[in-house]
């Protein structure tokens, strides 16, 4: 067996690892020394009491936030797919919309959100709205490149053979979207949990479906700052998990074939 | 006339290909000519007839239309003036009597995210055969190319020339009568060319598969073919035509023989020729 050190899978995961403790310890340490008051700049281990004492309530808010990002990723997903079908098929379809997709992406989800919330009566519905606003655009540019970025020399053949368009699309250009597409999906994962914590923020709502945006802001209001660090720190898991998800289900889907992902396996 | 023999071998039964008899003729090019949109002549007129199992090389200097002539025997373009008929009729016939073409290009153009298996029976997919039935004729295929033990590999695990030869299973498994090749071993080393070179050999003679053949290489063009045609530029058109009678199916024992190097040795000149500016229609 090959030292412990010298293997590289060991090595990608410990040292950052390492780095995350060091960093960890000196800021305990350093809190400690200069005996910073926990409202201004909790140590680590009061963050850690601090999510422990508030599990209960920081989870159920997760779930909330979570169930809103999942709802916008998805429907994100599934109309920036059909959005970009379209576009493929119709050149005038695409230039006709394109500027309103673009539109959509640069207007800042903090400054539409009030419009949505006053909007839509239902306060999860009007979150999940923004979250895929914001969600939305990745996924249409990259799907329509993927879907465009068809090899010519494979175009040429499927033509000459008769193709018609569905199978061309099925057999040939989905397929090779694919590597573009999830591309798009590991940046709309993360702009949905974006979307959803800003859109949040704007509700404030508070009461039982209050999300993680709300658990800071009310910490905020009552200057328990551990509490708002333990929010912080959950809202940067699911960030992180989010997107390590969508690295697993690129790679099974992608490993076999496209360069991006075959680096990666040995 | 066109039908130059070489110097050497013109002893030789000045008779045609195996082919003939009262079989009608594959391709018939009848005064076709291209010119482009933006007015470049690509092919002057051009006659020629293409008989059934025959194996047609055409060869010559970059731009003397030798690819134009090939889109045009595969109608993959019209002809500007002049008319083309595949087995005495006209292209849509072709389909109708069940008659079938098929390419393979200088690049593989294989679909990376699909197996071998998968890119070979793709253009029966198009041509919606249902698997179970396509499997045996796609496993034949593969076999006939000598890749059986790498079915289920992607792409990317093949080197050139085992790619190469996914690309020719591709083309064999729709059982064509036309195959038309646009210098499909350009890019390989000469070594994997031979070896392919001799592999087609024997699956043109085993099918009795009419090819056109576009190629480079001088050698291939001779080992190949029964007839090559040599072209000369501006505009395109027929320099002169060679007859390779030498019996089939040929194998690296013609490849060293002094009648393959007189062959080559022959085509050579009339390429050195062909590719000279003052060059001049019809051999003369």
């Amino acid at each position: 067996m090959k030292p412990l050190l010298q293997s590289e899978t060991f090595v990608r995961i410990a040292a950052p690892l390492a780095v995350g403790i060091v960093l960890i310890g000196m800021w305990e340490v350093g809190c400690r020394l200069a005996s910073i008051p926990v409202y201004l700049f909790p140590k680590p281990s009061d963050i850690y009491v601090s999510l422990i004492k508030n599990g209960p309530s920081l989870l159920r808010a997760l779930l909330v936030t979570l169930r809103v990002t999942l709802q916008a990723f998805a429907a994100a997903v599934i109309l920036g797919t059909l959005i970009a079908f379209m576009f493929v098929q119709s050149r005038a379809i695409e230039v006709s919309l394109f500027p309103y997709a673009v539109l959509l992406q640069v207007t800042p989800v903090v400054a539409i959100a009030p419009l949505i919330i006053i909007l839509v009566k239902n306060t999860q519905l009007s979150l999940t709205i923004c979250a895929t606003l914001v969600a939305l655009f990745p996924i249409i540019s990259n799907t329509t490149l993927g879907l465009r970025s068809v090899d010519p020399g494979l175009a040429n053949y499927f033509r000459m053979n008769r193709a018609g368009r569905l199978k061309t699309l099925i057999k040939l250009r989905i397929p090779g979207a694919l590597p573009y597409f999830f591309g798009g999906l590991r940046i709309s994962s993360g702009l949905a949990l974006i979307g959803a914590v800003v859109a949040e923020f704007v509700a404030g709502t508070g009461g039982r479906s209050s999300g993680l945006a709300y658990e800071i802001l009310d910490a905020g209001f009552t200057l328990d700052i551990p509490r708002m660090f333990a929010a912080l720190l959950l809202i940067t898991l699911t960030g992180v998990g989010l997107f390590g998800a969508m690295v697993f289900l690129s790679k099974l889907a992608l490993s076999n074939w496209h360069e991006s992902e075959i680096g990666a396996e040995t | 006339m066109n039908a130059l023999m070489p110097g050497e071998p013109v002893s030789e039964s000045a008779d045609r290909t195996r082919a003939s008899g009262d079989r009608p003729p594959a391709v018939e090019v009848l005064s076709a000519e291209k010119v482009f949109a933006n007015g470049t002549r690509a092919l002057a007129p051009i006659d020629l007839s293409i008989a059934d199992g025959e194996f047609l090389t055409l060869i010559g200097p970059s731009g003397c239309g030798k690819s134009t002539l090939l889109k045009l025997i595969a109608n993959l373009i019209e002809p500007s003036d002049g008319r083309l008929l595949w087995w005495r009729g006209e292209f849509l016939q072709v389909g109708q009597d069940g008659r079938r073409f098929a390419f393979v290009f200088q690049e593989p153009t294989l679909m990376p995210w699909a197996r071998v298996d998968a890119n070979v029976r793709l253009p029966l997919e198009l041509a919606s055969v249902a698997k179970p039935k396509a499997a045996p004729i796609v496993a034949e295929a593969i076999e006939r190319v000598g890749l059986s033990k790498f079915t289920r590999h992607f792409p990317r695990q093949l080197s050139g020339g085992m790619k190469m030869r996914v690309s020719i299973a591709r083309a064999l498994v729709t059982n064509p009568n036309l195959l038309l090749m646009d210098e499909p071993f350009g890019a390989l080393d000469e070594i994997t060319r031979n070896k392919l070179d001799a592999d087609l050999v024997r699956l043109w003679w085993e099918r009795k598969l009419t090819t056109v053949f576009v190629t480079h290489s001088i050698y291939e063009a001779v080992f190949l073919s029964t007839r090559i045609i040599v072209m000369a530029s501006n505009p395109g058109r027929i320099f002169r035509t060679m007859t390779i009678d030498q019996p089939q199916p040929r194998d690296e024992e013609f490849r060293g023989s002094p009648k393959f190097a007189a062959y080559c040795r022959e085509l050579s000149t009339w390429l050195a020729e062909a590719s000279l500016p003052s060059a001049s229609g019809g051999g003369l």
